[in-house]
């Protein structure tokens, strides 16, 4: 099933689909390896629910739900 | 000399690295992007000096932040001698994106595996010597932080200097293998650049510095594409590219990595547990400002854990009456750690200005003892005396930051942030400001937008800076003393936060009126907390209290001379005594510019005496510090005018001093208040007009700080004296408020408009 990062629960995880979005900030994603392929697991949201904290390639990113929104991760149906 | 750069992602360990191989004290934190700009050192243990060049810390060497440019221009036209990537082990697969990067340079490039202890902590393996057969450079594993493997790094490295290297790259082999290779050919062809290969891949990444400098050879590359289709990325290079490096990172690279058969993606980590506290949903906001209370709390209370007003202990406690000690400790009450320490270092400098009256008395002429003791020392040791609380309040925030947690209060806050049309990353310049305004300022390069950049620059001194400490502490303590109401703790608390709300205000109404822009993105890394190192941490205090000596021996004791000076000769150059002071040329230049600060409380309305604040704050354009040196070198003369058998020294004399000049408690605050927010000091000056560039926005920063101090100090006044005027007040922002909103609106409907029109 595709899905946006953004609309991720807590503790959810996923497989990156593709990356939209375009220009600095998806360049920005791919350089801290937001690229396909990779897995990540929603791990915390900000005390105002936004930015999300996620875990991907072994290390901790934080990132703003709108820039979550361009992340198309496929999920294994539960 | 040869020449090594130190290359690698944020927060992997270079500046530690850096100043193990130089000796040198850089400051060191625990957050992406510490250093932003090049610095170079020696390196002496190898057969010839070599010279260390620190890079900032990039993730890539896309051009889109100004550090990226900074390292990548380095390593090309500056053609060192080796690159060391460092490489954090922890974080393996993000930190080699960057090194299969560096590899297509032609130039010999070493990676040190850092972190090693902390991989082996983790219960990890690496195995580095088939990491370095896979990438066919030196790999070394390090421990820059225990200083483990660095005389092999730099053999490696200066072995591998001596030789030329080719760059090599990963897709060799690949789909886009052929495109290379013909788009090689051709720059050589049409032009004379060194490191083809780097130069041919950015070229097909479509990087705009690269199209700029060779737009001629995207023909080939358009060419290509339209023969050319991935499955998943159709002819975007540049997405493809990144992606190619992760997936052969992920293929060739990672495996040489064996983690513990337990570990899962969704185990937590150390890190993430201290995190389940910390950065709650709920309580993350509550914590955060319960730690920064605690911290000011623990360097400026008189009443540690509120014991005494507790009435936990008799009204004498530890107050050693009559016994050097006296007040040191307490007063019915236990002091802080920073209150201590202020009053053990106020009562010697007291006990050694004494100690020097009394051997001048008699000695040398009066005007000459009066002159040292009082215009020198006066000055100097009020300034001086407030080291320790500057110390203790640096220890505080050296250890958040080196902990992890100043990046979390980024993730914390940003929503917040944003609100204001700032990122979180902002936080970090702005916290930075409590320290100092200069690095501060010079921090705003992590900041992509320009809009966002001066505008962080335009408030970083309102995060009131070390140098103003002094003043807070100092005129907070006369309020108490002199009044009798509320605690020098509360006072300078508030009054940090009045700064900051200042700070968010003016952000607010900057990037909704000059400064427009869109909220720039934030995408971070969040690093592992550890526990701060104890070396680092007392590097750190010891560069901090190195430099405020040093200011205060030089610029400060300057300063103080000249005000002794002019404030004891007449306009006809003649001697004045103590007595006479108000007839000075200080006195003089004082009275003319004090009917402009009447709006603010401390101009026409105070007595005769009223004219210290008004020079003590014009001193302070020098350097913060000026202002309590100014009080201590007017107040030591001034009160000995009064009484001259009675001798008041150091911070006591201060306020003896404000009580004479009859001023109220509102215009106090609001003498703070303009201090805090005001112009800062010369050399924050000179640096906000270095990175500003652009003279028309430095000149409009300079009015900003003068029209935003006069505006936050009459406020502050008017509302402290007359209480009901805070509706009007309250009524003219909510116009304001609305009138900003109603134009923004306007010209949004039109852009809209225009917008729609273009399209047909």
């Amino acid at each position: 099933m595709l899905k946006n990062l953004e609309q991720f629960n807590l503790g959810e995880k996923g497989t990156i689909k593709t990356v939209d979005g375009e220009g600095k900030i998806r360049r920005r994603l791919f350089d801290m390896g937001v690229t396909p392929g990779a897995e990540v697991i929603l791990r915390k949201k900000a005390p105002l629910g936004d930015p999300l904290e996620v875990t991907i390639r072994g290390y901790e990113l934080t990132l703003r739900k709108t820039e979550a929104a361009y992340v198309i991760m496929e999920v294994e149906n539960a | 000399m040869l020449k090594f750069a130190l290359a690698g992602n944020p927060n992997s360990g270079k500046t530690t690295l850096f100043n193990t191989l130089t000796g040198s004290t850089t400051h060191v934190g625990n957050w992406p992007g510490v250093t932003v700009d090049k610095r170079e050192g020696v390196y002496k243990k190898c057969a010839k000096p070599v010279s260390i060049v620190d890079l900032p810390g990039i993730y890539s060497l896309s051009p889109y932040t100004p550090e990226e440019v900074i390292s990548r221009n380095f390593i090309l036209n500056e053609k060192p001698n080796c690159v060391i990537n460092i490489v954090d082990a922890t974080n393996l697969e993000r930190n080699l994106y960057l090194t299969t990067q560096l590899m297509e340079i032609d130039v010999p490039v070493v990676v040190a595996l850092n972190m090693m202890d902390q991989v082996k902590k983790n219960d990890e393996k690496i195995n580095s010597q088939k990491l370095e057969e896979k990438l066919g450079i030196p790999v070394i594993e390090i421990s820059a932080l225990k200083s483990k493997g660095i005389d092999l790094l730099m053999k490696r490295a200066y072995q591998a200097s001596k030789s030329d290297r080719k760059g090599s790259t990963i897709f060799k082999s690949s789909s886009l293998g052929h495109l290379i290779n013909d788009v090689k050919i051709a720059l050589t062809e049409t032009s004379k650049v060194s490191n083809v290969l780097f130069h041919a891949i950015k070229l097909i990444e479509m990087d705009p510095l690269e199209v700029a400098d060779h737009g001629d050879l995207v023909k080939i590359i358009d060419k290509f594409k339209t023969t050319f289709s991935d499955s998943t990325f159709g002819s975007d290079f540049e997405a493809f590219v990144a992606d190619s490096r992760y997936k052969y990172i992920s293929k060739n690279f990672s495996p040489v990595l064996t983690r513990p058969a337990s570990h899962k993606i969704e185990n937590l980590t150390k890190s993430d547990k201290v995190d389940r506290v910390l950065t709650h949903r709920i309580w993350g906001i509550p914590i955060f400002l319960v730690i920064l209370f605690a911290i000011f709390h623990l360097t400026f209370s008189e009443d540690f854990l509120y014991l005494g007003a507790m009435g936990v202990l008799s009204e004498d406690f530890i107050t050693l009456e009559g016994s050097f000690y006296e007040g040191m400790f307490g007063e019915g009450s236990i002091f802080s750690p920073g209150v201590i320490l202020f009053n053990f270092l106020d009562i010697s400098m007291t006990g050694l200005s004494d100690l020097v009256a009394s051997a001048m008395e008699g000695a040398v002429a009066d005007w000459a003892a009066g002159f040292i003791v009082d215009g020198i020392l006066g000055g100097l040791f009020a300034v001086l005396s407030f080291l320790p609380q500057i110390l203790v309040l640096f220890l505080f925030f050296s250890i958040l930051e080196d902990s992890g947690y100043m990046a979390r209060i980024a993730f914390i806050l940003d929503r917040i942030f944003r609100k204001f049309g700032l990122s979180g990353r902002a936080f970090m310049p702005m916290i930075m400001g409590f320290g100092c305004s200069i690095p501060a300022m010079i921090n705003t390069r992590t900041l992509a937008d320009d809009n966002e950049r001066s505008a962080t620059i335009r408030v970083i001194p309102f995060f009131s800076c070390g140098a103003k400490l002094p003043i807070l502490t100092a005129i907070a303590g006369g309020i108490v003393m002199v009044f009798k109401i509320g605690s020098a703790e509360i006072i300078t608390y508030s009054m940090y936060l009045l700064g900051i709300a200042t700070a968010i205000v003016s952000v607010l109404f900057l990037r909704n009126t000059t400064l427009k822009g869109e909220v720039p993105p934030f995408i971070m890394e969040l690093p592992s907390y550890h526990s701060p190192q104890f070396k680092s941490l007392m590097l750190h205090l010891w560069d901090k209290a190195k430099h405020f000596v040093k200011k205060a021996f030089t610029i400060i004791l300057a300063s103080t001379i000249v005000i002794w000076v002019i404030s004891h000769f007449s306009w006809g150059w003649e001697f004045l005594p103590n007595e006479l002071i108000d007839q000075s040329i200080l006195a003089g230049i004082g009275q003319l510019l004090r009917p402009l600060f009447t709006p603010l409380g401390f101009g026409s309305q105070l007595n005769s005496w009223g004219w210290v604040f008004v020079v003590a704050a014009v001193t302070g354009l020098i350097a913060k510090e000026n202002v309590i040196a100014t009080f201590g070198t007017l107040a030591a003369c001034i009160t000995a005018g009064f009484a001259p058998n009675e001798a008041l020294e150091g911070i006591d004399s201060v306020v003896e001093m404000i009580a004479a000049t009859g001023i109220t408690v509102p215009a106090l605050i609001s003498f703070i208040a303009f201090n805090m927010t005001t112009i800062p000091c010369f050399a924050a000056v000179a640096t906000a007009k270095a990175e500003l560039k652009d003279q028309k926005r430095f000149n409009a920063t300079l009015m900003f700080w003068l029209l935003s101090s006069y505006i936050v100090g009459t406020i502050v006044y008017v509302i402290g004296t007359w209480w009901w005027s805070l509706f009007i007040i309250i009524a003219i922002t909510v116009l304001a408020v609305l009138t900003i909103i109603f134009l923004n609106k306007k010209e949004y409907t039109f852009k809209k408009k225009k917008a729609q029109y273009g399209a047909f």
